[in-house]
């Protein structure tokens, strides 16, 4: 299976990287989720933080653990840090394989899981404040519906 | 072992890594062990529900056992994604 993990400040084209997933013909499907920065009042910067070498290392974890659930090709999570300002792309998940249903869903597992295990911090800037956004439950019960 | 801390554990800490290895068995035990060491570390640590762990880059609970060769890190719930 193709596997790119990377943690990087430079934005990223999804095109030429479902390309590079998928651009040999060996999977029938890819499917692909972008997250960006929303706009909200007053939010001028999203800085994200992350615990090196953790993160990459989580993130193949969550990789292996989606490649035992179903059947895929290729997947690629590229994620940010640093300064982003709103509508800025901040995080993609690609994944490849021979037919849709698995794509679809190991996508879906693969973001639940990220927003829950994978070592990042977003903090906020509104004008001169600063604050670190907090945790979401809501993120916790949509990563437990793929329990086991 | 080697002490990492994130977010807002490190701002309110004042720094992002230390070295140190008190006499504790657990991360419950060195949690303790930092809240005792001032009022930066206190404040941190003021509410346990808050924080998380991870040893040597696995998330962690307050029962994992650690030794000297052991990196701990602290941060919040993550806000990935």
């Amino acid at each position: 299976m193709k596997t790119s993990i990377r943690i990087q400040k430079d934005d990223f084209d999804l095109n030429t990287e479902v390309t590079a997933l998928a651009g040999d013909g060996e999977s029938g499907a890819v499917t692909s989720f972008t997250g960006h920065v929303r706009k909200e009042k007053d939010l001028s910067t999203l800085t994200l933080e992350h615990y090196p070498h953790m993160t990459e290392a989580e993130i193949g974890r969550l990789v292996t653990e989606a490649a035992q659930r179903w059947p895929l090709t290729g997947v690629t999570i590229v994620h940010r840090v640093g300064a982003l300002k709103p509508g800025d792309r901040i995080v993609l998940v690609a994944v490849a394989s021979q037919h849709r249903h698995a794509a679809f869903a190991a996508c879906e597992f693969l973001m639940d899981y990220l927003k829950t295990h994978a070592p990042f911090w977003k903090e906020e800037t509104r004008g001169k404040d600063h604050h670190w956004v907090e945790h979401r439950a809501s993120d916790d019960e949509a990563a437990k519906r793929w329990q086991k | 072992m080697t002490l990492l801390y994130f977010a807002w554990v490190r701002q309110k800490i004042g720094k992002s890594e230390e070295q140190m290895t008190p006499a504790v068995a657990d991360v419950a035990g060195l949690i303790a062990h930092l809240k005792s060491l001032g009022p930066h570390y206190a404040d941190a640590f003021a509410d346990p529900s808050r924080i998380r762990v991870a040893v040597n880059q696995h998330h962690a609970g307050l029962d994992a056992k650690i030794g000297p060769d052991d990196e701990v890190a602290f941060f919040p719930p993550v806000t990935g994604g």
